[in-house]
C-alpha cells in the first residue's frame, strides 16, 4: 500500500499529464482528449451511416453495412495499423501517434454509432413519420425536427456508454506509442522495474474511476429517460438502452 | 503510389508457417478463454441470482472491474503483476513455461467471463417470476422447474448477446501480441517488419480475421433459427 502511494507521489503528474507544461501533453488528459475527440467526430458520420442504412436505395445501404461488419469483425488493432500504415501513404507525409489513434477511432465508432442511431430511429413510432410527412414535411425536415430530436435524446445513455468503451479503446494506442495514460504506466513500470503489479493496479484503478461513474451516469440518465417517457404519454418510446446495445465493443 | 499486390511474396521462406501458427494459437486462445468464460460466466450468474447477499455483492464488484477497465490494462496486471506477486521459484517456473499464452488466457477468459454472466443474468431475468411459480406449483422441483421451464427460455434470449460476446473475445484475442503471443495479428507484424509487404500480408490477415468472425456470426444466427420456437 505504501508504494502505490509512493508511486502516485513521484509519478502521479505523468499519470495525469503527462510531461506538461514542460513536455508534451500526456498521460489521462490525452486518453480524454483522444476518446473525446473520436467520439464527437465519430457522431455526425454515425448519424449519415444511419440514414443510409435506413434508406430506400441500394447503393447508399450498402456501403454503409460493409463498413458496419468490417468494424464488427476485424479487431481494432488491426484498424490501428491500417491507419498507421495507410493514412501517410494517402495524404504523402508522416502524422502522429495521436492523429492515427483519432482517425482510428473516428473509423470504428462511427459504426457502432451507426447501428445505436439506427436503433433509435426505429424505435420511434412509425405514426410519428408518417404524421409528419402528412403534414407537408419534407424527408429531411422530419429527420431533422421529428425523428431524430427525440431519437438523439433517448440515445443519450447508450452514448455514454459508448464514450465508456472509447475511453477502454484508447488504451490501445499504447502499441503505436501514443502518449496516453497506458503508455505512461509502461514507462513507469520500465523505469522502477521492480513494482509491476502496483504500478498496473493504480493503472486499473484509474481506468475504472473514470469508466465507472460513467457507466453509473449512463445508468442513471436510462433510468431518469425511461420515467420520465413513462410518465408523460401513453404509449411508451423505447429508449437505447445500454444494456441492449452494448454491440461488443469492449477493447 | 506505385504498388503491385503481389501476394506470393507470402509464400516464401517461413512466412506461410508464421501465418499458419498464428492462425492455430489465435484459435487456441479464443477456444481456451471461451471455455473459461463460459463456465465461470454460468457460475457467476447463478451465485448472482441466489439470494446470498455477499456472493451477489462479490459478483457485482467482479463484473464492474472486469468491464470497467480496458482488457489490454487487465492483460498487462496478469502478465506483469500478478507473477511478481509470487514466491520467487514460482515466478522462475512460470518465466520458464511459455507463460505469456496461458495468462492472456486467463485474462481473457475473466474478462469475458463478466460479460458471459451478465448476458446470462440478462436472459434469465426476462423470463417472468410467475413461470417458476407455475412450474413448481404443478409439481416440479426447483431444479427441474430451472432446467425444463427458465433455462431453454433464458438461453434463447441470451443467445444473441452470447454469439456477439464470443466474437468479441475472438477479436480481443489479437490483444496478446501486446505480451508477445505469437498469434496472428503478431505474425502480421513480424512478416510486414521482414518482408515490407504491407499491403498483402495486412489484407490476408484482415480477411482471415473478418472470415472467421463472420462465421461465428453465422453459426449465431443458424442456431437462433434452430431453436427457435415457432408462434402457433
Amino acid at each position: 500500500m505504501d508504494s502505490i502511494l509512493l508511486i502516485l507521489r513521484d509519478y502521479g503528474t505523468l499519470l495525469l499529464v503527462g510531461q506538461y507544461p514542460n513536455g508534451p501533453l500526456g498521460g489521462l488528459a490525452v486518453t480524454l482528449l483522444l476518446s473525446l475527440l473520436g467520439l464527437t467526430l465519430a457522431f455526425p458520420i454515425g448519424v449519415v451511416m444511419a440514414l443510409a442504412r435506413l434508406s430506400p436505395f441500394r447503393w447508399l445501404r450498402w456501403p454503409a453495412i460493409a463498413l458496419v461488419y468490417v468494424a464488427r469483425g476485424v479487431p481494432l488493432l488491426m484498424f490501428i495499423f491500417w491507419v498507421y500504415f495507410f493514412v501517410p501513404l494517402l495524404i504523402g507525409r508522416t502524422v502522429t501517434g495521436f492523429t492515427t489513434m483519432v482517425v482510428t477511432l473516428v473509423i470504428y465508432q462511427a459504426a457502432y454509432l451507426s447501428e445505436i442511431v439506427r436503433s433509435g430511429i426505429e424505435g420511434m413510432p412509425k405514426g410519428q413519420a408518417e404524421a409528419a410527412r402528412a403534414l407537408g414535411l419534407s424527408y429531411i425536415q422530419t429527420m431533422r425536427r421529428v425523428i431524430l430530436p427525440q431519437a438523439l435524446y433517448n440515445m443519450i445513455p447508450a452514448l455514454v456508454s459508448q464514450f465508456v468503451s472509447t475511453i477502454k479503446e484508447t488504451s490501445l494506442g499504447y502499441v503505436i506509442s501514443v502518449n496516453e495514460v497506458t503508455f505512461a504506466a509502461m514507462q513507469i513500470n520500465s523505469s522502477l522495474m521492480t513494482q509491476p503489479f502496483q504500478v498496473y493496479f493504480i493503472l486499473a484503478a484509474i481506468y475504472f474511476c473514470l469508466c465507472f461513474s460513467l457507466t453509473q451516469l449512463a445508468r442513471f440518465l436510462e433510468g431518469r429517460i425511461t420515467s420520465r417517457r413513462e410518465g408523460s404519454r401513453q404509449s411508451v418510446v423505447a429508449v437505447v438502452s445500454p444494456s441492449t446495445t452494448t454491440t461488443a465493443t469492449a477493447a | 503510389m506505385d504498388h503491385r499486390l503481389d501476394f506470393s511474396v507470402l509464400l516464401r521462406g517461413d512466412y506461410p508457417k508464421w501465418i499458419l501458427d498464428g492462425v492455430i494459437t489465435m484459435f487456441e486462445l479464443t477456444l481456451a478463454a471461451w471455455l473459461l468464460a463460459m463456465a465461470l460466466g454460468t457460475m457467476l450468474a447463478v451465485a448472482r441470482m441466489s439470494n446470498v447477499r455477499i456472493a451477489k455483492i462479490a459478483v457485482a464488484i467482479y463484473v464492474e472491474y472486469h468491464q470497467n477497465v480496458p482488457m489490454l490494462v487487465q492483460v498487462f496486471l496478469w502478465y506483469f503483476g500478478i507473477p511478481a506477486l509470487l514466491p520467487l521459484p514460482w515466478q522462475q517456473w512460470i518465466n520458464a513455461h511459455n507463460s505469456a499464452f496461458v495468462l492472456a488466457f486467463i485474462a481473457a477468459g475473466l474478462c469475458m467471463a463478466a460479460y458471459v454472466s451478465e448476458g446470462l443474468r440478462g436472459g434469465i431475468r426476462s423470463i417472468p417470476k410467475s413461470q417458476l411459480e407455475a412450474a413448481r406449483a404443478i409439481g416440479l422441483s426447483y431444479l427441474q422447474a430451472a432446467r425444463l421451464v427458465v433455462v431453454p427460455q433464458a438461453l434463447r434470449i441470451a443467445l444473441p448477446t452470447l454469439v456477439s460476446y464470443t466474437v468479441l473475445l475472438f477479436k480481443n484475442t489479437s490483444l496478446a501480441m501486446a505480451i508477445g503471443v505469437a498469434e496472428l495479428t503478431y505474425a502480421t507484424r513480424e512478416i510486414e517488419s521482414q518482408s515490407f509487404r504491407t499491403v498483402e500480408i495486412y489484407l490476408l490477415s484482415t480477411v482471415i480475421y473478418l472470415g472467421f468472425s463472420m462465421v461465428i456470426m453465422k453459426a449465431g444466427t443458424f442456431l437462433e433459427g434452430r431453436y427457435r420456437i415457432r408462434a402457433r
